[in-house]
């Protein structure tokens, strides 16, 4: 069964998978000052101190939350909270227009119910915000910027930001910068101590872990608000009894995405490639949306407009042939409705409907490309004659 | 992918098909789904988005009645084993649909949108789009038969349940999307389709009928038209022109209305009136005695036929609304109109709304009607 959606979520790897369930039959509250207590906390402090050595960050740095979604609104509307709580005149929020929905819909939720006014910095045609367009955009009044926030990697067309040159940017300016690094993890080097960010998101399950951890790296002098309030067991700033299967997982899972990475990328990159080229020969007239260098780009990802189909055909069409992929985010599955990055590229609503994402992964192979090669051309035949009716 | 040879005329019983079921999240729909897939079609199932109404920064076609529908009908093809999309048909439906509902109520008529969805959008748009892709028909949870002949063709008939008959909705349906049509719950009760679809596990099994428009969520439909036609003062008055009062807008009338009124003064032999005629040309709603009512014929156009047309002067049962009565009429189509004349006169009949003529329990076809003959008031 070809599987072309890793960036949807990506088979977990046998390694995290003995590292979860080495612990989900032994008892103990990491914050319990027992024996079992103080076994579960070295479990998770053995994970942080694991993910801190695989993100470039301080173990006290590593903020253990329920995934990327939950670190994004963390970081969006903790750090929006708690600049504004120490100067009512800081309600800018600097965006992308090409962020996941975990961020998006929380900026646009804070300019609903928080005061906060959201600027989109300008993208060029790949979706690239440039450190040029951020100084601009900080403009004359930097006092008033709640934080920056831009993606590592867009997870629809792949496109890798200028991370380090933005930070930079907003660092000389005193103003705190996040960045969502879900896609970028294990297939571009993520440092945060390199990156100069104050906040960094990623996730378990894109990298080969488990579902439903997460991490928010924080800067020790970011103080973000809380969402959850109880225990405060992750630096006051994260409530809940720590999940020790799942950090040990997700350490697991990490250490090796970092480790494999300078050897798996390249490969991931010449099968992108040969899939990218397949599909032009297939379906001449198919669009490839991002960065058309592959050093501007995720290895894994190649995502095409297919001109007079809809996207949402080809994907059952493809699906019925037994492969795999997606129109967008599988956060916007169900609701069909043209993806707000094709859009802010520049792209006709119809045009960003026609439109799949092929992600591959950590178990992607030759023949998986070769099944989508014979497939596609046929299917988008059959799609663009159902598009004219 | 594979191609999946269907019945060059069509689905008939006995051959695998490729079937797409549309899911309204309904415990209908669901059975019928399953019961295809039971038969050993290969079952697609579809849930139609058919409403945009933008709710958050995500603006997107949300499902025709909610999303806790499309969720219903999501679970229920988990539950069946059958892969499940929602297809976006906003924009067709907008158009073919409610703009048309609109446009006939602002024209004095009164217009039945379940009929033209399946028209427009069921059996036009996704049957289209399905045949296109590569499916052989479109799986309903209609209640109405189709019947396959011996010689080739096939019938539509109405189901065996009387209280749930919905082949009045599916008088529309030419012979070429009959042919592409599946119906699989004509033959059963409604009451047995519940115990049927709990015993499948199908959580939809208790799930309330729905009866109002779909697109008309809170039911109000004299609000719906005010915020698309706004308000428009106008007279009421008796048949012989005299005003008895004022309304807001003549599309808030429907044909044999009684209540609502607004008449001031009562009528010179105390009996009840009625709307008898609406004219949106003058913005005029004529009101008068229940016996104004009394439709004698009519005039249908835009025919359809399940089958072949008629030919020449035919006697036939007509059905003039949902759930209406069944009355004996003779019909002939002349000019590519049908005209009709009621053995008896029936009440409350309604340019805009739907005769559907019958042949028994077959469906022989419909037409939109134009004008109705009524007693002259003056011989009332």
């Amino acid at each position: 069964m070809p599987y072309l959606d890793h960036a949807a979520t990506t088979p977990m790897l046998p390694e995290a998978i003995a590292a979860m369930t080495a612990h989900l039959g032994v008892t103990g509250n990491a914050s319990s000052l027992h024996a079992a207590g103080r076994r579960a906390r070295r479990v998770v402090e053995e994970s942080r101190e694991s993910l801190a050595a695989s993100l470039g960050a301080r173990p006290s740095e590593i903020v253990l939350t329920g995934g990327g979604t939950e670190s994004d609104n963390l970081a969006v509307k903790g750090l929006y909270w708690a600049r504004r709580d120490a100067d009512p005149a800081r309600t800018r929020v600097l965006c992308s227009p090409v962020e996941h929905h975990a961020v998006l819909d929380a900026v646009e939720w804070l300019a609903q119910h928080e005061g906060a006014r959201v600027e989109y910095l300008p993208v060029d045609a790949h979706g690239r915000v440039h450190p040029e367009a951020l100084r601009e955009a900080i403009g004359s009044d930097p006092a008033a910027v709640a934080l920056v926030t831009v993606m590592w990697a867009n997870n629809e067309v792949g496109t890798i930001q200028p991370i380090n040159e933005l930070a930079a940017v907003a660092r000389e300016f005193g103003i705190p910068m996040h960045a969502d690094a879900v896609q970028a993890l294990g297939q571009v080097p993520v440092s945060f101590a390199d990156s100069g960010l104050d906040a960094l998101t990623v996730t378990g399950h894109k990298i080969g872990g488990p579902y439903g951890v997460g991490a928010l790296v924080l800067s020790r002098g970011a103080a973000p608000v809380p969402l959850l309030h109880g225990g405060g067991q992750e630096r006051d700033v994260r409530s809940g009894t720590l999940d020790v299967p799942a950090a040990a997982g997700f350490a697991a899972a990490a250490a090796l995405a970092v480790e494999r990475r300078a050897g798996h990328a390249p490969e991931l990159a010449k099968l992108r490639d040969d899939l990218i080229a397949r599909v032009r020969a297939a379906v001449p007239d198919a669009i490839l949306n991002g960065d058309p260098d592959p050093a501007g780009r995720l290895p894994a990802n190649a995502h095409f407009s297919f001109p007079g189909c809809e996207g949402d055909a080809l994907l059952m069409l493809l699906d019925a042939a037994g492969i795999e992929v997606s129109t967008g985010s599988a956060c916007s599955a169900g609701v069909p409705q043209p993806s707000h990055v094709l859009l802010a590229l520049g792209a006709e609503p119809k045009l960003a409907r026609s439109s799949l994402r092929f992600s591959l992964g950590h178990t992607s192979t030759t023949a998986d490309v070769d099944a989508l090669a014979e497939a596609i051309g046929p299917v988008v035949e059959r799609a663009r004659n159902a598009g004219r009716r | 992918m594979t191609d999946f040879p269907g019945a060059p005329t069509g689905p008939s019983t006995g051959s695998r098909l490729r079937v797409l079921a549309a899911m309204s999240g309904g415990v209908d729909s669901a059975v019928a789904a399953a019961r295809a897939a039971e038969a050993g079609h290969e079952v697609t199932g579809v849930h139609l988005a058919l409403s945009s109404n933008p709710q958050s920064f995500r603006t997107g076609a949300r499902g025709c009645c909610t999303l806790e529908d499309s969720r219903d009908a999501r679970r229920a093809a988990d539950v069946i084993g059958i892969p499940f999309y929602v297809w976006d048909l906003a924009e067709r439906f907008r158009e073919d649909v409610i703009d048309d509902f609109v446009a006939e109520y602002a024209a004095g008529r009164t217009p039945n949108p379940c009929l033209r969805c399946n028209e427009k959008i069921k059996f036009a748009a996704l049957l289209d789009k399905a045949l296109a892709l590569g499916f052989d028909a479109v799986c309903t949870g209609h209640y109405a038969r189709i019947v396959d002949l011996p010689g080739g063709g096939r019938e539509l008939h109405r189901a065996v349940d009387a209280a749930k008959d919905q082949s009045y909705v599916l008088g529309v349906l030419d012979a070429e999307q009959l042919a592409h049509s599946l119906f699989p719950l004509g033959d059963t009760t409604k009451d047995r389709i519940r115990l049927e679809a709990d015993r499948r596990g199908l959580a939809v099994a208790k799930k309330p009928d729905s009866h109002d428009i779909c697109f008309i969520t809170d039911g109000d439909t004299q609000k719906f038209l005010a915020r698309h036609l706004g308000t428009a003062a106008g007279d009421i008055v008796d048949t012989d022109g005299t005003k008895l009062g004022e309304h807001d807008g003549a599309y808030g009338f429907t044909i044999g209305q009684r209540k609502g009124l607004r008449i001031g003064r009562p009528a010179a032999d105390g009996k009840p009136r009625y709307v008898l005629d609406i004219s949106p040309v003058t913005n005029t709603v004529t009101v008068g005695p229940a016996e104004g009512l009394d439709v004698l014929g009519l005039t249908a156009i835009r025919p359809r036929w399940c089958g072949a047309a008629p030919v020449g002067q035919g006697r036939y049962t007509a059905q003039l609304r949902a759930h209406g009565e069944e009355v004996p009429v003779t019909a002939e189509v002349l000019d590519g109109e049908l005209r009709v004349v009621l053995d008896k006169p029936v009440r409350g009949v309604a340019p805009g709304q739907a005769v559907v003529l019958y042949d028994g329990t077959r469906v022989v076809g419909s037409a939109t009607i134009s004008a109705t003959e009524r007693r002259n008031p003056a011989n009332i």
